[in-house]
C-alpha cells in the first residue's frame, strides 16, 4: 500500500545513513514531503501543520526495524493517524423508530444537496420508509422542478408550495406529514454562502421550525482551503450532525474532508459519487485516507 | 539572519496567505523564491514594499485578458463548459443579460439535456435576460440542440449565441467525447467557431481546478475562464496555476446569484483581494 509515498519518503531519508532511530534531524525532509502531499490534496494549511506535528511526535524515537523501511514505518503512522482523524468506523444516520425522522440538507451553492436528497430518499424508501421530499429552495431557478423530477425518478412524492417563503414550506410540510402518514422527511434547502447573514438566518430558522433528527452538510470533494471557513460557519449556525462528501467520482483527492473533520469534529456519513441516483455510499475512512495519500 | 535576509516570519505569513488562497504549494514556493531574489536588490524591506513586490510577482503570472474583441463575427458563438455545479447556467444567464443590454440580439441553446430541470432553469434565465432560447428535451442529443440553435441564429440574424452544456467531470471519457462532438457540430458552421469557449471554475475549488482546465483544454480549445462564487471567502488562487500552465486569461468573475453579478476580470483588484481579510 502507498508504494509511491513510501518510496518518496525513503528517498527523503536516503540522505541519512546508518541510523537506527527516527530523529528530528533525519525526518525533517520527510515531514516536508508529507506536508506537500497534504497541501496538494487540499488539506487546509493550518490543519496540515497540526497534523504534521502529531505525526512527528509519533515518529520520533521510533526504532527502524529490519523488516520494514523507514518510509513504510512513517507511511503507516500517517495512514493510521488519518483514519483515526476521519472517524474510526462508519456511522450512518439515525432513523427514528417511533416518530418521524426529519433530515435537513444544507450547504453551499452547487455542492450537490438536491441530488443527494433524492439519493437518500431512494435509499430510505428501499428500506421501507415512507419518505417525503420537501422543496425548501425557493430561490434557485427551477430548483423545485429539479426536485420534482428527481422525486419522480425515485418514486418519492415532493412537497412544495407556490409561496416564496422557505420557512412556511418547512412548517407546512410538518403538517402534511402528519396528515398523510409519512415517517421520513428529507428537506432540500437552497445553496447559501456562509457569509450571507440573511440566508444563514433563514436556515437557522428552518432548523428551529422542523427540529430535525439529523442535519447534514453537503460538501463538494473538490473544495479547497476555504472548506474550513464555510464548514465552521455552517456548524456554528445549524450545528450539523454529519457531513456528505459529494462528487467523489471525480479525481480530487478530497483533503477538504480532513480539514472539515478537524475543525468541526463531525462524522462523514455519506459519499456521493455520481450523478445517478444510486451513486450513494456510506463513508469508509480507510478509503479516503488511501485516496489522500495516493493509494 | 543578516541584513540581507527578510525574516522568516514574514515569509511564513506570505506563504500562508498564498496557500490558503488555493494557489498550490509549488506555485507558492516559486513565488516566494522569486520574491527572495527580488528582495536581494532592495534596500527597503518594509511590509509595504514586500507586499508591492509580491504583487508584481503574482501579476507576472496572470495572463492579461482582452475582453474587447472588436471585429465581430456573426453569429458570435460562445460555449460554456465545466464540471458539475460550478455556475455555468447562471453565468450564461448573466452573459445573455449583459450582451442584450449592449444592444445585441442574443440566443441561448439549452444543450444540457441531462441534468434534471436544466432546461427549465435556463428558460427562466432567458426570460429574465429577455433573450431567445432553443429548448431541449431531457435525453435529447446535445449536439442536435447546438445545431438547431446556431441554425436559428444564422437564419434569423442573431449576433450572439450562448451554448449551455451539461456539467461533466473531466475524468469521464464518454461525457468528454460528447463535448468534442458538440465542437464538431459548431465547426460545421464556421471553422473559426466557437469564437469563445469559457471554462467555468468554482472559486472555492482547490487543486483539482488545474486538472479540470488541462483535461477540458485537451478536448476543446479554451479561450477564457469564469471564476464564480467569489462573493464568499474563497480567493480563487488556483487560477495562478492554470494561467501559468495553460496561459488562459480570466474573463469574468461571478460575485453572486443575481443577473447583474458578473464582472469583467480586473487583475489588480483580484490580486489585492488575496491580501484582504473578508
Ligand atoms: N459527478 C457528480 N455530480 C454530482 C454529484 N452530486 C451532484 N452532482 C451534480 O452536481 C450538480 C449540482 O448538484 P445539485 O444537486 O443541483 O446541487 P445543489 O447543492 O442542490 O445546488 P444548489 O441548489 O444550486 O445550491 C448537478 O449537475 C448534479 O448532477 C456527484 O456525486 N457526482
Ligand atoms: N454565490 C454565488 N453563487 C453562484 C454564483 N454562480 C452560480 N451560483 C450558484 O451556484 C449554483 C449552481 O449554479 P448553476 O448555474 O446551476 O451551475 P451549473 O454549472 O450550470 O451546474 P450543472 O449544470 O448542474 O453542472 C446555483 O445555486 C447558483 O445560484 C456566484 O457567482 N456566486
Ligand atoms: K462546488
Ligand atoms: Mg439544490
Ligand atoms: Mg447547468
Amino acid at each position: 500500500m502507498f508504494e509511491e509515498l513510501s518510496l518518496k519518503i525513503d528517498a527523503a531519508l536516503k540522505k541519512i545513513t546508518g541510523q537506527g532511530r527516527l530523529t528530528e534531524a533525519n525526518i525533517s525532509d520527510t515531514l516536508r514531503e508529507i506536508r506537500r502531499i497534504l497541501l496538494d490534496a487540499d488539506v487546509n494549511y493550518k490543519v496540515a501543520k497540526d497534523f504534521i506535528d502529531k505525526v512527528k511526535e509519533k515518529a520520533l524515537g521510533k526504532e527502524v526495524i529490519a523488516s520494514i523501511t523507514p518510509g513504510q514505518l512513517i507511511t503507516k503512522i500517517i495512514y493510521d493517524e488519518l483514519v483515526e482523524l476521519l472517524g474510526g468506523g462508519h456511522s450512518e444516520i439515525f432513523l427514528n423508530p417511533t416518530g418521524a425522522t426529519i433530515i435537513l440538507v444544507v450547504g453551499l451553492q452547487g455542492s450537490g444537496k438536491t441530488t443527494f436528497s433524492a439519493k437518500l430518499a431512494k435509499r430510505l424508501k428501499e428500506r421501507k420508509r415512507k419518505v417525503l421530499l420537501v422543496a425548501a429552495d425557493i430561490y434557485r431557478p427551477a430548483a423545485i422542478e429539479q426536485l420534482k423530477i428527481l422525486g419522480q425518478q425515485v418514486d418519492v412524492p415532493v412537497f412544495s408550495l407556490e409561496q416564496k417563503d422557505a420557512r412556511l414550506v418547512a412548517s407546512e410540510s410538518l403538517k402534511y406529514v402528519k396528515e398523510k402518514g409519512f415517517d421520513t422527511l428529507i428537506i432540500d434547502t437552497a445553496g447559501r454562502l456562509h457569509v450571507d447573514e440573511e440566508m444563514m438566518k433563514e436556515v437557522a430558522d428552518i432548523k428551529e421550525i422542523v427540529k430535525p433528527t439529523e442535519t447534514l452538510f453537503v460538501v463538494d470533494s473538490m473544495t479547497g482551503q476555504d472548506a474550513v471557513n464555510s464548514a465552521k460557519a455552517f456548524n456554528e449556525t445549524v450545528n450539523f450532525d454529519g457531513i456528505v462528501l459529494s462528487k467523489l467520482d471525480g479525481d480530487a483527492r478530497g483533503g477538504a474532508a480532513i480539514s472539515i473533520r478537524s475543525v468541526v469534529g463531525k462524522p462523514i456519513k455519506f459519499v456521493s459519487n455520481g450523478e445517478k441516483l444510486e451513486n450513494l455510499d456510506v463513508f469508509y475512512p480507510d478509503r479516503l485516507a488511501s485516496r489522500i495519500l495516493g493509494k | 539572519t543578516g541584513k540581507a535576509q527578510i525574516d522568516d516570519n514574514t515569509l511564513d505569513q506570505i506563504e500562508e496567505i498564498l496557500i490558503t488562497s488555493d494557489i498550490g504549494a509549488e506555485t507558492a514556493e516559486m513565488i516566494i523564491d522569486n520574491l527572495r531574489k527580488a528582495l536581494k536588490s532592495e534596500k527597503d524591506r518594509s511590509v509595504e514594499n514586500v507586499l508591492r513586490l509580491i504583487k508584481i510577482e503574482l501579476s507576472k503570472i496572470l495572463i492579461d485578458s482582452n475582453n474587447k474583441s472588436q471585429s465581430f463575427i456573426k453569429p458570435y458563438i460562445i460555449v460554456v463548459v465545466g464540471v458539475n455545479g460550478v455556475g455555468k447556467t447562471t453565468s450564461i444567464g448573466k452573459l445573455a443579460y449583459n450582451y442584450k443590454n449592449l444592444g445585441y440580439k442574443v440566443i441561448v441553446g439549452a444543450a444540457d439535456t441531462f441534468r434534471a430541470a436544466a432546461n427549465e432553469q435556463l428558460e427562466i434565465w432567458a426570460k429574465l435576460a429577455g433573450v431567445e432560447i432553443i429548448n431541449s428535451n431531457k435525453g435529447a442529443d446535445p449536439s442536435s440542440v447546438v445545431f438547431e440553435t446556431i441554425k436559428r441564429a444564422v437564419d434569423e440574424n442573431y449576433d450572439i449565441v450562448l451554448i449551455d452544456t451539461a456539467g461533466r467531470l473531466h475524468n469521464k471519457t464518454n461525457l468528454m467525447n460528447e463535448l468534442s462532438k458538440i465542437k464538431k457540430v459548431i465547426k460545421k458552421f464556421s471553422d473559426s467557431a466557437p469564437h469563445e469557449t469559457l471554462l467555468v471554475v468554482d472559486g472555492t475549488t482547490g487543486q483539482n481546478a488545474l486538472i479540470q482546465a488541462i483535461e477540458f483544454s485537451k478536448v476543446i480549445e479554451l479561450t477564457g475562464l469564469i471564476i464564480t462564487k467569489l462573493d464568499g471567502t474563497a480567493k480563487g488562487g488556483m487560477v495562478f496555476q492554470i494561467s501559468k500552465k495553460l496561459k488562459i486569461p480570466i474573463k469574468y468573475i461571478g460575485v453572486g446569484e443575481g443577473i447583474e453579478d458578473l464582472q469583467e476580470f480586473d487583475k489588480e483588484t483580484f490580486i489585492s483581494a488575496l491580501f484582504e481579510l473578508k
